[in-house]
């Protein structure tokens, strides 16, 4: 593999509550090579969003981070000081979030919202220059330049979702990350998100992380796929690998949970149960409660996150027995 | 089950359904219109459900699918059209008359928690409609709602009795809900995206649970999502809706291999399918949905239709037949 754009360390961020701390993720490592494009996956809870928040430290407090590292370039994000990381934002690592809607301004015009972002990092340039900056992208994302004048009520919800990574575009930055980029889109809005977003990554050159909990996404999307439960990576292979020789026992429930257009399905294995709290995870593997094919080990003993094949990690004490 | 689904009457019919919002907007839009303004949601709806049938009503956001079910319990009133159960038009029934009807249509909606008082304990939420209807004996209802509750999996049954919304998952919470509309032993329920807001995980268990209650209770049931694969898992037949019209109906097998409108096709192209060896490039509509305060004349879709004609631009496409229950609205072969 090539120098990775992203590599995350040992990473764990905490959330002290009035009852203990919620350890919302629990030594998470990942590489994201550049131009590579990965998905996490994970259902509600398993720390997925936090961790996106983590990269660019947007983890809001009493959140913070309590151990590992997120070298971005060789980079130490995590603590770097904050007037660096605030060049890092945007720059260098865009984000788009889930709901455009809450993350436009109301009052401000579609112009202004991208104004504002170069005014920050690029105060060097001409007004004119802005705004053929602002065509530009416009442009790339198939949106009308009459519309810079609009108000964000007046769009669409594909087209506000499509200003969104124009505005997290525009300064060119080599690492986007995506938190449920389509959840509040229609399946058609959404398809053609997709389509753009894989064009943007060919002509812009981008480094993608797309977290969310929507497989037909990644499945689409991604390279390779990181599967979180409980604030770990259980599992993390190419997306193909994923969805056709899954190797943990939570990736293969959750893979055959999702209703296929193309099959003809007769029934959807269940899981029953729901992920264990964490401000007290337990002992073993946190999936063991609800795991088909628990032993007395999973119990007692965390697996540890494990290369099985080429490029094919899993932790899950099974897998290690039978090899 | 399905083998005695073709004969009989319909269980519920709906023809020719309508309803328009009226839309307060200033004086200058209205003068410009020349008119009252209306948002159209619903124009021209018609379909039936036989016993023991499932019609899957799909469509994106603002193709009317959630008011044509609101339209079929009458928790809407109509602009015209019929809702006819059992024969009986609902929309000409007084409130009394519907009140006595109510037990035998429910609804599930979207969000599970919302539509759960936060004030009343999840035993008492299932038990409500029963006191609200005196059915039975007052002192056997709880034992009535727990059982309700194990068939539903919330269990154990006695310790979430008395449990409130806030206690319990979000999974749970929509078994509560479809344990509050099943408590009534309804013939017919329409059940508004239940799954829309869950996990994953949880999805998987209530589409199972809702099969399960089809088979055990022969229930009939109205299920709207926007999601095809969804649709095609549970239903028996679906609808595809856009923009208040129903453009293609039949049998799911019919319509997920044959479709045969324009629109449908391009929805099908557009779902995401869990499988990297099968990504496709998207051949996808231009534009967006058109505003439903001024729908296109003629077919509805024609704007964004690559094969529209001049005809489409004209009449109202109607439905017609392609054999095996299968109709499209469009004027094309």
């Amino acid at each position: 593999m090539t120098e990775a754009l992203l590599k995350i360390e040992d990473l764990a961020i905490d959330y002290p509550i009035a009852i203990g701390t919620v350890h919302a993720v629990r030594g998470v490592s990942l590489e994201v090579a550049p131009g590579e494009t990965l998905g996490i996956v994970g259902e509600s809870g398993s720390g997925k969003s936090t961790l996106g928040l983590a990269v660019l430290r947007l983890v809001r407090a009493p959140g913070k981070i309590s151990g590992g590292r997120v070298l971005f370039e060789g980079r130490d994000l995590a603590s770097l000081p904050e007037n660096e990381m605030r060049k890092v934002r945007g720059k260098d690592i865009a984000m788009v979030f889930q709901n455009p809607l809450t993350s436009l301004n109301p009052l401000m015009r579609i112009d202004k919202h991208f104004l504002e972002v170069l005014k920050t990092h690029k105060p060097e340039l001409k007004p004119a220059e802005a705004m053929t900056l602002i065509k530009e992208i416009l442009n790339d994302l198939g949106i009308e330049e009459r519309r810079m004048r609009a108000y964000p009520h007046q769009l669409s919800g594909g087209m506000r979702q499509r200003i969104m990574i124009g505005l997290g575009l525009i300064l060119r930055p080599k690492l986007v990350i995506c938190d449920e980029p389509t959840t509040a889109l229609d399946v058609i809005v959404e398809a053609g998100f997709i389509d753009l977003l894989k064009r943007l990554q060919k002509d812009f050159q981008l480094t993608i992380v797309v977290i969310t909990h929507n497989l037909g996404l990644v499945a689409e999307l991604a390279d390779r796929i990181a599967v979180l439960y409980a604030g770990k990576v259980v599992e993390d292979a190419p997306a193909a690998s994923i969805f056709h020789e899954p190797l943990h026992p939570y990736t293969q429930g959750l893979i055959s949970c999702v209703p296929n257009i193309d099959l003809d399905q007769e029934k959807l294995t269940t899981m029953e149960g729901s992920p264990p709290g964490l401000v007290d995870p337990p002992l073993g593997c946190a999936f063991a409660p609800r795991c088909p094919l628990v032993m007395g080990r999973c119990r007692l003993q965390e697996p540890e996150l494990i290369e099985h094949r080429s490029g094919h990690k899993a932790a899950c004490w099974r897998i290690t027995h039978a090899e | 089950m399905p083998n005695d689904v073709s004969s009989g009457s319909p269980l519920l019919e709906v023809t020719n359904l309508v309803k328009e919002f009226p839309v307060r907007k200033n004086p200058f839009d209205k003068a410009l219109a020349g008119q009252d303004l209306k948002v159209h949601a619903v124009d021209g709806v018609s379909f039936s459900l036989k016993k023991g049938e499932v019609l899957g009503l799909a469509g994106e956001s603002g193709s009317g699918k959630s008011t044509t079910g609101r339209l079929a319990l009458r928790l809407l009133d109509p602009t015209s059209g019929s809702v006819k159960f059992e024969g009986i038009d609902l929309t000409t029934l007084g409130t009394e008359e519907l009140r006595r009807l109510r037990p035998r249509i429910q609804m599930v909606f979207q969000d599970p928690l919302s539509s759960l008082s936060p004030r009343m304990s999840i035993g008492a939420a299932i038990r409500h409609g029963l006191d609200i209807h005196d059915v039975g004996v007052a002192a056997e209802r709880d034992d009535q709602v727990r059982h309700l509750m194990e068939s539903v999996g919330l269990t154990p049954a006695d310790f979430l009795f008395r449990k409130y919304p806030h206690q319990i998952s979000g999974g749970q919470a929509q078994r509560v809900v479809i344990a509050r509309a099943l408590a009534l032993n309804p013939d017919f329920l329409v059940a508004d995206e239940p799954i829309a807001m869950a996990d994953v995980s949880v999805r998987a268990l209530i589409m199972e649970l809702l099969k399960k209650l089809k088979e055990e209770h022969d229930l009939t049931y109205l299920f709207i999502t926007h999601d095809l694969a969804t649709a095609k898992y549970l239903c028996d037949r679906v609808a595809v809706m856009y923009l208040g019209r129903i453009v293609e109906i039949g049998p799911k097998d019919e319509v997920f291999r044959r479709p045969h409108h324009p629109y449908t096709k391009a929805l099908l192209n557009a779902v995401p399918v869990p499988d990297p060896n099968r990504r496709r490039t998207h051949e996808l509509p231009r534009g967006e949905i058109p505003s439903a305060v001024f729908p296109p004349a003629g077919c509805h879709f024609h704007p964004r239709c690559p094969f529209a004609t001049p005809a489409c631009e004209q009449e109202r496409p109607p439905m017609r037949d392609l054999g095996s229950g299968h109709q499209s609205a469009c004027l094309l072969n």
